[in-house]
């Protein structure tokens, strides 16, 4: 079975709406400015500013209760902001009601609907459209096709997987080639296993399809591994915005450091322009990364994986500790080890065991310093 | 047949392994049914072929005249006046009942208790006290009617009862809350993002409302309608009250029969042809919200430009 062409796709449903964009037109960007949301007393929303570049894949990543799924909500119109405003491609969408936004949407639930067809639901939006049936359905075949689930059409949703219903929910959201495509936990429900193949899939049909898409995620790791932006949301207001490996290298804040991956932070003081001390220890910085004026109390964020340990004190800043724990986790090894009144975490090869005494070296580019 | 004995009284201890209390206790609804439904129905239904005795009581005996007399030109006339009445006022009441209880299942739980109880309160008002509530409320010289006076939108007092839209409105008045409450549990299963997933797709609220909410509901529905329409059929004190002659529904001629005119075989026969009819109507309104009835069939059609 040939993969159909995604421009085919899109003629499909701009037949059904207006004249044909065609994929290779340009995806207009998505601007949000000063956006607020309340819900009664609680802030949901502070001022977020925010550019999803068009045709890429954006993922919200924060720790439940972040707001992100309120601001992927507004931004499919289900929620009214209370203040700011919501452009794509110049044009403002903040009052313009959901069924008018041209937006696709697969909800945490999936939300398909359960009296209707594989088919019949992937063909919804141009059944409302008016779009003839046989037409109609020709269409639902082809996204079938696209998410690989040639064969299930006529089925009910209930004689489904897990796994096949999260594909059906998004093909449906992709029928009528909406400009924005919004996924909230897409792959929540599914274990370990498929959900990894399914992030490779869902970032496959992405490129194919090259729509503007916005994941929603609690797991930093899913955008990381999807994302050609994450936007890291925490406390109600975004965080960080970047590529995932310039959030994982550079994290903007405290928030960011112990959010994305794991990280240990500590606590330190600039001495000069490329040096902190930590604990004692003069600890040369990254020469790329901003550092604060001297004399600036900072917190330093260093990852398991660029810290080292060694027996013998190593040439280099380094501290002093005592290993509390050995866990083999098989690809590494991790190491926790009691520096001062702190407990370190360092992955990489073994060869040490409980009640060690160790030094940790810090490397040069390995610290990130943080606002304290 | 052909398990040997000890596997049969294996079986038969497992099932009996708790004892006979679990049996006394399911067999209650079995006794009550039979008690208190099914043997006075049997003597209704008796009782219709009973003689009657003019200026006493009625004796045993086998005769057709009062089931012939239920079934004449007259009684015919009030069984359809009472079947539209109660199905006029059950199309009201869920006209009324689906979008609040759906609208109400959209709030947030702890907004939806308040209404929850004030529904659940006002059906502890009986059918007697809505009767004679609105009767007056109704009336010329103290309804409402004079309050619009008051407030100038109105020249002069009216009385709006007796009449058909008295009846109909106490009849949707006190089945509203029992339709609500009927409904309530689906709606409140009902994933809050079907409706919005609808919206994402194009679909207007009432579109997706129409072409998503109700399908899915639709048994519920049916199952309310069919409640409402039994609970309004049987009520006798509002069109006795707040109807006009023209509104009396064949329980009021029941109550008439049985009590002022002391014909019990004829209220008994006439209870009977009620009850069968009501039942009749109930049962095709849940068969219709089942889909079941008129039969359709569903084509699952083959997909165009499908050779595989």
């Amino acid at each position: 079975m040939g993969p159909a062409p995604a421009s085919a796709a899109a003629a499909v449903a701009a037949g059904a709406t207006t004249a044909s964009p065609g994929t290779s037109a340009p995806r207009p960007d998505l601007v949000i400015q000063g956006l607020g949301k309340r819900f009664g007393a609680t802030v949901a929303l502070d001022a977020v500013d925010l550019r999803v570049p068009g045709g890429s894949l954006v993922c919200f990543v924060g720790p439940s209760g972040c707001g992100k799924t309120t601001l992927l909500r507004i931004i499919a119109g289900l929620e009214t902001p209370d203040a700011g405003q919501l452009l794509l491609g110049g044009r403002d969408l903040t009052r313009v009601p959901v069924h008018r936004r041209d937006v696709g949407m697969v909800f945490q639930s999936l939300a398909l609907f359960p009296h209707l067809t594989v088919a019949e639901n992937i063909a919804y939006g141009l059944r409302i459209r008016g779009v003839r049936r046989r037409k109609r359905l020709a269409r639902a075949q082809e996204l079938l096709d696209l998410v690989r689930l040639p064969d299930v059409a006529s089925k009910r949703i209930a004689e489904l997987s897990g796994g096949m219903r999260q594909r059906v929910a998004m093909a449906r959201a992709l029928a009528l080639d909406p400009a924005l495509f919004l996924l909230d936990e897409p792959l929540s429900a599914l274990d370990a296993k498929l959900r990894e193949g399914m992030q490779l899939e869902l970032r496959r049909l992405q490129r194919r399809v090259g729509i503007t898409t916005i994941i929603v995620t609690h797991d930093q790791e899913e955008a990381m591994a999807m994302a050609d932006l994450v936007v890291v949301m925490g406390d109600n207001r975004v965080q960080q915005v970047g590529p995932p490996l310039e959030i994982y290298r550079r994290p903007a804040n405290r928030f960011v450091a112990s959010f994305v991956g794991r990280n240990n932070l500590l606590p330190a003081r600039v001495v000069a322009a490329d040096a902190v001390e930590v604990a004692g220890v003069r600890a040369p910085m990254a020469r790329d990364l901003p550092v604060p004026p001297v004399g600036t109390d900072v917190t330093v964020a260093a990852r398991p994986e660029n810290l080292r340990l060694h027996a013998q004190a190593p040439t280099g800043a380094a501290l002093r500790g005592t290993i509390t724990m050995v866990r083999d986790l098989g690809r590494t090894v991790e190491t926790r080890v009691r520096v001062l009144d702190q407990e370190l975490v360092v992955s990489g090869r073994g060869g040490f065991a409980e009640g060690d005494e160790v030094w940790v070296a810090l490397p040069e580019g390995g610290l990130v310093a943080l606002a304290a | 047949m052909n398990a040997p004995p000890a596997v049969r009284a294996a079986g038969r201890d497992a099932r009996a392994g708790d004892g006979p209390w679990p049996h006394v206790l399911l067999a209650w609804p079995t006794v009550a049914l039979t008690v208190l439904f099914v043997v006075p129905l049997g003597i209704i239904a008796a009782l219709g072929f009973f003689r009657r005795i003019q200026a006493g009581f009625f004796e045993v005996a086998f005769v057709t005249d009062n089931y012939a007399r239920a079934l004449d030109a007259f009684h015919l006339e009030r069984l359809s006046v009472s079947v539209v009445l109660a199905l006029a006022a059950t199309l009201v009441t869920l006209l009324l009942a689906v979008p609040f209880t759906f609208l109400l299942s959209r709030r947030p739980r702890a907004r939806q208790v308040p209404y929850l109880v004030l529904v659940l309160a006002s059906l502890s008002l009986s059918e007697v006290i809505v009767a004679f509530a609105w009767s007056l409320l109704l009336s010329r010289t103290s309804g409402v009617s004079n309050l619009l006076v008051a407030l100038g939108l109105m020249d002069a007092p009216v009385s709006w009862s007796p009449g058909l839209w008295a009846v109909l409105l106490a009849y949707v008045f006190v089945a509203l809350p029992l339709a609500v409450l009927s409904l309530y549990p689906t709606f409140s299963r009902l994933d809050q993002e079907l409706p919005e997933a609808a919206g994402t797709m194009g679909a207007a609220p009432l579109t997706g409302f129409v072409t998503v909410v109700l399908p899915l509901v639709r048994r519920a529905v049916a199952a309310t309608g069919a409640l409402v329409f039994i609970f309004v059929l049987g009520a006798y004190v509002i069109p006795q009250t707040l109807g006009r002659p023209a509104q009396w529904t064949i329980p009021v001629h029941i109550t008439d029969q049985a009590i002022m005119k002391n014909h019990l075989p004829l209220a008994a026969s006439l209870a009977i042809v009620l009850l069968i009819v009501s039942s009749a109507i109930a049962v095709a309104i849940v068969m219709i919200g089942a889909g079941r009835w008129p039969r359709r069939t569903l084509p699952v059609r083959a997909l165009p430009g499908r050779a595989r």
